[in-house]
């Protein structure tokens, strides 16, 4: 019997844990250690911060799903890996400290033959002073949305903001990331327009200034670099449609901006151009920047070789290019295609917590030399896709053993991504942005030109979007609970 | 007079020179007849991008 841990249940993990135990069935074991107690539909999170939705309708609780499902669940946070065991067994295995299930505090030891580190993001909100608390969470000077409690929290924050403007005191609110290195753009893009969406139906909105400051370097790069759109016979780019949209409403925008500090209603930022500036506000959601949770690895002596398997960012190594070198030499070849990590055959990473071999907007930074550009966003789609890719090159590695096993791909450089930002929540009110890009990461030699397959890349704005959103929700909570027919649901 | 759909682009620099979706595109966003076509259409677009990514 072999034994398969995953290490994070959130979209990631859990597509690959489930998909491995339907594999694997009951002859193999498939552990899944994960800090949280449930289950959170993340993009959904962005309503709970407009309070169109409960906490309650965006998570369900894991712990009757795995036992269903025949997983076995540890609510714990995995902290170290030993790929080589100790002193007194070569056998691998994983540290985890107990987070739930009646033993918080508690740590153990997992001996594993196959790890998939599906651990997501760390939201690093102290890269930033005064965005964070000092002690890793985030601070008292913005809202985030990030988890479902920091959604509840932001709601709870922004209708006091809503009340002030009722009573008349004009209120200034500001919206997009929180470092020149954030990612997730999408989330704050689709979290300002729900903003100015319910200001309206609040009749506050004439009472608000509402803003955007990102860290990219043109409006709509989305740290994809933008994307190219058919529309009236023209391909035409998102930072058109971007900007359009962002003027329909009445929002204006800083870019290429670094926030560097963060005060009570202050944001302290310098731009692509060396200069530097203050942004006041009454309200901010400023998304932090994304790093691998910081997981220690040791040698069989117990010596630190973190580095083997991590980048410097946290994030895993996994089979991509790390050397391409200058922007110029970047290829869609550089994206990884299996995830196995090239020192451990037996280890991958899916989702956020892979390291990429690059940016996919092109670098950019302050006369400075303040780094200013997105990092690469993995989103909703090619996080499950990819995980249930990497469950299928573990289970062919287990039941064909390692040297026979074909291992799958699902490179982003092959692979597209379909987002809505809603705005709004109403079924026949309000609108939504919605889009598919193919490939994720451009590849300019397939596609020379926009890098991209302009037929497969498209947006439109409209309430059929907002239907998209919400069948999305739906469907993947149910999903996500293996619910009857849930395989046949992509993800 | 502007039309209503004009109105916030002149009210900063930095919108002066984006596109303005005129009043038609802007109705079409929710008609709930065009938006069930595209709908649709949009659907199999996102399935099409699906079933190529797998
Ligand atoms: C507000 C918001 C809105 C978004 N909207 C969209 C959208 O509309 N469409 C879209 O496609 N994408 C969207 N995304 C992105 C999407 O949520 C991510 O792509 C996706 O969650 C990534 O999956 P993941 O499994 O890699 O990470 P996560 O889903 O974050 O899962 C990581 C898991 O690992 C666990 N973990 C952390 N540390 C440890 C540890 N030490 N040991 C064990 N487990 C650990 C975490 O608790 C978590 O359960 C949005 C993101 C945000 C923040």
């Amino acid at each position: 019997m072999a034994r398969l841990i995953v290490m994070g249940g959130g979209v990631s993990g859990h597509t690959a844990a489930t998909f491995a135990k339907k594999w694997l069935g009951n002859e193999h074991e498939v552990v899944v250690v994960t800090p949280n107690s449930q289950w959170n539909w993340i993009p959904s999170n962005i309503w709970v911060g407009v309070g169109q939705m409960n906490k309650e309708d965006v998570v369900f609780p894991l712990a009757p799903v795995y036992e269903k499902a025949g997983i076995d669940y540890r609510q714990a946070k995995a902290i170290s890996i030993h790929p080589y065991g100790n002193k007194q067994s070569d056998k691998e295995y994983i540290t985890i400290e107990y987070t739930g299930q009646g033993k918080e505090g508690q740590t153990e030891e997992l001996t594993y033959d196959y790890l998939i580190n599906a651990t997501g993001p760390k939201l690093n909100f102290d890269a930033t002073p005064g965005l964070g608390d000092g002690k890793g969470q985030m601070g008292s000077n913005t809202v985030s949305v990030c988890t479902a409690d920091h959604a509840v929290h932001a709601n709870l924050e922004l209708q006091q903001i809503f009340e002030k403007a009722k009573k008349g005191e004009r209120q200034k609110i500001l919206v997009g990331t929180g470092h020149g290195m954030c990612t997730c753009q999408g989330a704050a893009f689709e979290y300002i327009f729900n903003i100015e969406h319910e200001a309206k139906k609040a009749g506050v909105r004439d009472m608000l200034d509402i803003k955007w400051i990102s860290n990219e370097s043109f409006l709509g790069d989305f740290g994809m670099g933008g994307l190219h759109m058919k529309v009236g016979g023209y391909v035409v780019s998102s930072k058109l449609f971007a900007e359009s949209l962002f003027s329909e409403r009445d929002v204006p925008w800083l870019i290429g901006a670094h926030v560097s500090k963060v005060e009570k209603g202050k944001a302290h930022y310098e731009l692509l151009d060396g200069t530097t500036g203050v942004e006041e506000f009454d309200f901010a959601m400023l998304i932090p920047p994304f790093a691998g949770v910081g997981f220690k690895a040791y040698d069989k002596e117990g010596e630190d070789m973190t580095d083997v398997i991590f980048a410097p960012n946290g994030f895993m190594k996994v089979d991509a290019k790390y050397d391409a070198g200058a922007y110029e030499n970047w290829k869609a070849s550089d994206w990884p295609r299996t995830y196995q990590n090239p020192t451990f055959k037996n280890m991958f990473a899916c989702g956020i917590a892979f390291a990429p071999p690059h940016l996919i907007s092109k670098p950019a930074s302050s006369v400075n030399g303040t780094p200013i550009n997105p990092t690469p966003p993995r989103t909703g789609m090619p996080s499950g896709i990819i995980g249930k890719a990497v469950a299928h090159s573990v289970c062919d590695m287990i039941k064909n053993g390692a040297e026979n096993a074909h291992l799958h791909e699902a490179s982003m450089a092959e692979m597209g991504a379909a987002c809505v930002a809603s705005a709004g929540k109403g079924l026949t009110t309000g609108t939504a942005a919605a889009m598919t890009v193919y490939p994720v990461v451009p590849d300019f030699e397939k596609y020379p030109g926009t890098g991209r397959d302009t037929d497969y890349t498209f947006g439109e704005i409209g309430l059929a979007g907002h239907w998209i959103k919400h069948i999305l929700h739906h469907l993947f909570i149910y999903k996500a609970k293996l619910k009857p027919g849930w395989t046949l649901i992509p993800e | 007079m502007a039309k209503k759909e004009e109105e916030n682009f002149a009210k900063k620099d930095q919108f002066t020179l984006t596109m303005i979706p005129s009043g038609f595109a802007r109705k079409m966003r929710t008609c709930v007849i065009w938006q069930f076509i595209r709908f649709i259409a949009i659907n199999i677009k996102m399935l099409v991008v699906v079933s190529k990514s797998h």
